[in-house]
């Protein structure tokens, strides 16, 4: 247990180091961006910037801006935003945090379930059609570009059947199921491929040829042996699939026209707001880095193997 | 037991003389022939149809788009506002969708013949918003994502391996020390890293590859880490160490020949994943600025009149995802055929 | 003695992709009640397939292409899937090889030891888990009670042994069948293995198929002896017979490359080549191309099983009539002279 809290320690203590490198590298790539925040607005003469400038902080030595600035974002405060006046940043963020985390989870809950799924069947019908078709799905989940799977959702289900909403955010679940799917597609394809190989390395072992000999059917030595054994290291995918989860979630929730945090980074990005842009950037790397804490720890709750040395060994 | 009572009188009483040696050693060879890692990857490679059939292709559309410099059906960048959102012609197909007509208020209509083009023009896959030649532009697209891509799988790789090198092979305190910056870096997210990027520097070819090899190297790098603490053990790089080998030079002749499959895997899964990125950022509007193309600009302009005009989006989405379905199959069964456990 | 298991000209292949393997050809052995039968040959002989084949766990490209597995009278090779999971386990139990990877990393023994129990006799998890602990115990786990919750990795290589013999004792099977166990073993940690499997022997009265290329290990636990070689048995006895009076050129070449006490340092024999490559196998006797004493018969066809004695059958064409009178190695003449003391009878092959 001492071991445990003295790794928990430190694996935060490196998480901290990341965000902060991140938040100061961010701080400084926008002290070197040419031009001023304000060159977007309206015309304003340079007294009225310098007033501008004063209010923000920005006649300070740099150096104090920076303090200032870790100190404000410790807070949770990320400024204003520059594309909505007066608009706190953290405000704006967290209004549109509901939509995209309930797209995520519905999305990963899908799509590793019917990844799992299929990369079961495809383990144990090794070499046969199934195992084709199976991998054929991983194949093109991974290979096409979920804003082309987006569209191509959105031009069957909702052009040509007509039997879902096209885009938005009103219609409560209706809405979300087209984005989800899209949002779905490569959790699917890496879950259904990770578990295939697992499976099938956990199925040649001698464990499972010993527990065939106990009498138990292919089906009952798959699932109570098997499959456990190839879940817990699906939890090392958690990581990689958060990423690609958000990378989505830009260009979903852009093709949807969801009020989501993807959707509103995208803007920003393409309207210079940079305090959103910092922000979300920090949100994004936060979660990522928690991500892959609550993974390593997850890890050694449910392996025994590791669980019972103390879960200083990752 | 049962007992084979067989009629030995049958066999002449000279079949059971001694046999010479000679007889028994022609049975005595070894058939298969010896080959070494790379042809017996290449040939377990050549089993795998879906991985030749990708290799094919993906030489196919590299060629055909490279040569598109010099041959190229029409300027890629020349805007002509007289044939704009010309629909797909080829000539001799009478195909509707191919044959230059459109439908307009339900009535079929000739649209190269309303816009006076030539009899001899053709847009086998239409005309853009400005009148460009959309094939022409997809051509270069593809050309330019593959440059891309390959560019940026290059330089991770490079930046990988010698790093990675150099801390599995010191191990003890430089190891420690790279391992940690690894892990700090991997916190950060690698979209964030390239929006970061390119918003702060004008999106062009250079600053994409920059974006991209920011974070690209460190699965890289952490892979041939790996892999070099595992051979760095095996007993004849030991044996290369008592002899008084370098090293470096351990580190070249004997590591780093071990570990080339695993490189070659990782690289070939990278390439995909760098085209997706490019495809990605064009498409969120921080591609390469007009009038150059990629597939993700192309994207990013189709999408913006799909509903109208969806040939200018699926021609580079088809071919972005053929050469992704491409990739991944290629690299799987490189995967297949570089692994040892595989072998039968 | 009541045979429990007959095989029959079994014949057993695989589908590769250089070819169609025939890795059994024509296997035939009984199998009587309480008795230990060991199958030894080297690796690649045929008897873990023979083995697998009885529990009818061959790998899918694997087939039977003819034969009969008689177990009380029922033929296994045309039971189904369901019909042979009622057997496995309850009535025919098996231990594998390494018991670093045999067992479960992510269940812990108690339910490892009992599942096989649920599975075949209708009781409550309470029972079968009470039932395991008197398992563990007579396959002598220390502190079993407070052990029925650790995992695999919390035990040492010989007492994850002992847990898989207990896994395969819980039903009390009729047959047992032993994959190399001692294989993977330290040599002290063997002896102990094969102690305990003599033990559980006498308490349970199960017949046991003791596979191994050690013949050291043979004589110590066996009542009869197979030897295997090419996907055949080329030699079948009691273990005397075998280690005393053996007759096929394997044999000897497989017991002169046994050390002994008696043997001067530099004796030690090895039989030259490699074995047999069964995706084309020799038309004649296939140990031919390595055998010192082989005839020219051998490269034709391949020989019946002769009669030593009713006990000891031995296929090879030195024991046909017409076979020209050899002397065995020095090894194997001293063994023959042994066992006419043991037994008085006067051994006419020599000289």
């Amino acid at each position: 247990m001492k071991n445990f809290l003295k790794y928990l320690l430190k694996r935060i203590f490196f998480m901290l180091i990341t965000l902060w490198l991140i938040a100061t590298v961010t701080f400084f790539l926008m002290k070197f961006l040419p031009g001023s925040p304000y060159v977007n607005q309206e015309k304003l003469s340079p007294e009225q910037i310098a007033i501008l400038n004063k209010q923000a902080g920005l006649d300070r030595p740099v150096i104090e801006q920076y303090g200032i600035y870790l100190k404000n974002i410790v807070q949770g405060d990320f400024g204003t935003s520059f594309q909505f006046k007066n608009q706190p940043v953290a405000k704006l963020l967290v209004d549109r945090i509901g939509p995209s985390v309930q797209l995520g989870v519905q999305a990963i809950i899908l799509g590793t379930l019917m990844g799992i799924l299929l990369g079961v069947i495809a383990a144990m019908r090794q070499n046969t059609w199934v195992d084709t078709v199976a991998t054929l799905v991983a194949i093109l989940g991974r290979s096409i570009p979920n804003f082309v799977f987006a569209v191509l959702l959105q031009l069957l289900f909702a052009i040509k059947w007509q039997v879902l909403p096209i885009a938005k955010w009103d219609q409560g679940f209706i809405s979300t199921i087209l984005p989800t799917v899209a949002l779905a597609m490569s959790p699917l394809a890496d879950s259904a491929r990770f578990i295939r190989t697992e499976m099938v390395e956990v199925l040649g072992s001698d464990y499972i040829e010993l527990a065939r000999a106990k009498g138990l059917s292919y089906w009952q030595v798959a699932f109570k042996h098997g499959l456990r054994n190839s879940l817990i290291p699906l939890i090392t995918l958690l990581g990689p699939l958060a990423v690609s989860l958000m990378t989505g979630s830009l260009v979903v929730e852009n093709i949807f026209a969801i009020p989501g945090i993807g959707e509103q980074f995208v803007k920003s990005i393409l309207t210079n707001d940079y305090p959103t842009i910092m922000a979300v950037t920090l949100l994004f790397s936060t979660m990522l880095v928690v991500v892959i804490l609550i993974v390593d720890i997850l890890y050694g709750l449910v392996d025994p193997r590791i669980r019972v040395s103390g879960g200083s060994e990752t | 037991m049962e007992q084979t009572q067989l009629n030995v009188k049958q066999f002449s009483a000279d079949s059971f003389e001694p046999l010479i040696h000679a007889e028994r050693e022609s049975r005595e060879k070894i058939v298969a022939p010896s080959l070494t890692f790379l042809q017996d990857s290449w040939r377990r490679l050549k089993k795998n149809k879906g991985a030749v059939i990708s290799l094919f292709i993906l030489i196919a559309v590299a060629v055909i788009a490279f040569g598109s410099i010099w041959v190229s059906p029409h300027d890629p960048t020349k805007q002509n506002v007289k044939y704009i959102n010309l629909p797909p012609k080829i000539p001799g197909v009478s195909l509707d969708g191919f044959n230059g007509t459109a439908l307009i208020g339900g009535q079929r209509v000739d649209k190269y013949a309303q816009a006076n083009v030539p009899e001899q023009v053709h847009f086998y896959l239409g005309t853009d918003g400005l009148g460009r030649d959309l094939l022409s532009r997809l051509l270069m697209g593809t050309r330019v994502s593959l440059i891309i891509a390959i560019i940026a799988a290059l330089l991770d790789l490079s930046i990988g391996v010698t790093y990675g090198m150099i801390s599995g092979m010191k191990g003890g305190k430089v190891d420690n020390v790279m391992q940690r910056v690894l892990e700090v870096l991997s916190g950060i997210p690698n979209l964030v890293v390239m929006i970061l990027m390119l918003t702060i520097f004008e999106p062009g070819m250079t600053s994409i590859i920059l974006a991209m090899i920011v974070t690209g190297w460190i699965t890289m790098a952490r892979i041939v880490r790996a892999q070099a603490l595992k051979i760095k053990d095996q007993e004849y790089v030991m044996a290369a160490r008592t002899l008084g080998e370098s090293s470096s030079k351990i580190a070249l002749k004997h590591v780093l020949p071990n570990i080339s499959g695993v490189i070659i895997v990782q690289m070939m899964f990278s390439i995909p994943s760098a085209i997706f990125f490019e495809a990605f950022l064009g498409f969120i509007g921080l591609g390469l600025r007009p009038p150059a193309a990629s597939l993700g600009t192309l994207l990013n302009e189709g999408y913006k009149t799909f509903r109208f005009l969806p040939h200018l989006m699926w021609a580079p989405a088809i071919t972005l995802s053929v050469i992704m379905v491409c990739f991944n199959l290629l690299a799987d069964g490189l995967r297949d055929a570089f692994d040892p456990k595989m072998k039968d | 003695m009541k045979k429990i298991l007959e095989v029959d000209d079994l014949h057993i292949s695989f589908d590769t992709f250089a070819g169609k393997v025939q890795a059994i050809r024509g296997v035939s052995f009984d199998l009587y009640k309480g008795e230990t039968l060991a199958i030894v040959g080297e690796s690649g002989s045929g008897k873990s397939v023979t083995t697998r084949t009885i529990m009818r766990l061959l790998a899918n490209n694997g087939h039977i292409d003819q034969g009969k597995i008689l177990f009380k009278g029922e033929d296994l090779v045309h039971k189904t899937e369901r019909e042979m999971q009622k057997i496995r386990g309850k009535e025919i139990a098996m231990i594998f090889q390494d018991p670093m990877t045999s067992l479960d990393p992510t269940m812990n023994i108690g339910n490892q030891v009992a599942e096989s129990l649920r599975k075949h006799k209708k009781v409550s998890k309470k029972e079968a888990l009470a039932s395991a602990l008197e398992l563990l115990k007579l396959v002598g786990i220390p502190n079993a009670e407070q052990r029925l919750k650790n995992y695999p990795h919390q035990f040492s290589g010989g007492q994850r042994q002992r847990i898989v013999i207990a896994i395969a004792l819980i039903c009390y099977p009729e047959i047992l069948i032993a994959d190399e166990p001692t294989t993977a073993l330290d040599v002290t940690i063997q002896a102990q293995i094969i102690e305990l499997m003599k033990e559980i022997q006498q308490k349970i009265q199960t017949s046991i198929i003791f596979i191994t290329h050690d013949l050291g290990v043979v004589a110590n636990v066996a009542d009869r002896v197979a030897v295997m070689y090419g996907g055949r048995i080329i030699e079948v006895g009691t273990s005397d017979e075998i280690f005393y009076h053996p007759q096929h050129p394997y044999t000897w070449g497989l017991l002169s490359s046994m050390p002994t006490l008696e043997m001067e340092e530099n004796e030690l024999y090895a039989i030259p080549g490699s074995p047999p490559d069964l995706l084309d196998p020799p038309k004649g006797d296939a140990f031919y191309p390595r055998n010192e004493y082989a005839l020219k018969i051998d490269t034709l066809e391949a020989p019946p099983f002769f009669e030593v004695s009713p006990t000891h059958q031995a296929a090879t064409w030195l024991l046909a009539p017409h076979a020209p009178k050899v002397t065995p190695p020095k090894e194997i003449v001293r063994r023959w002279r042994l066992y006419e003391q043991k037994t008085g009878l006067k051994q006419t092959a020599l000289n």
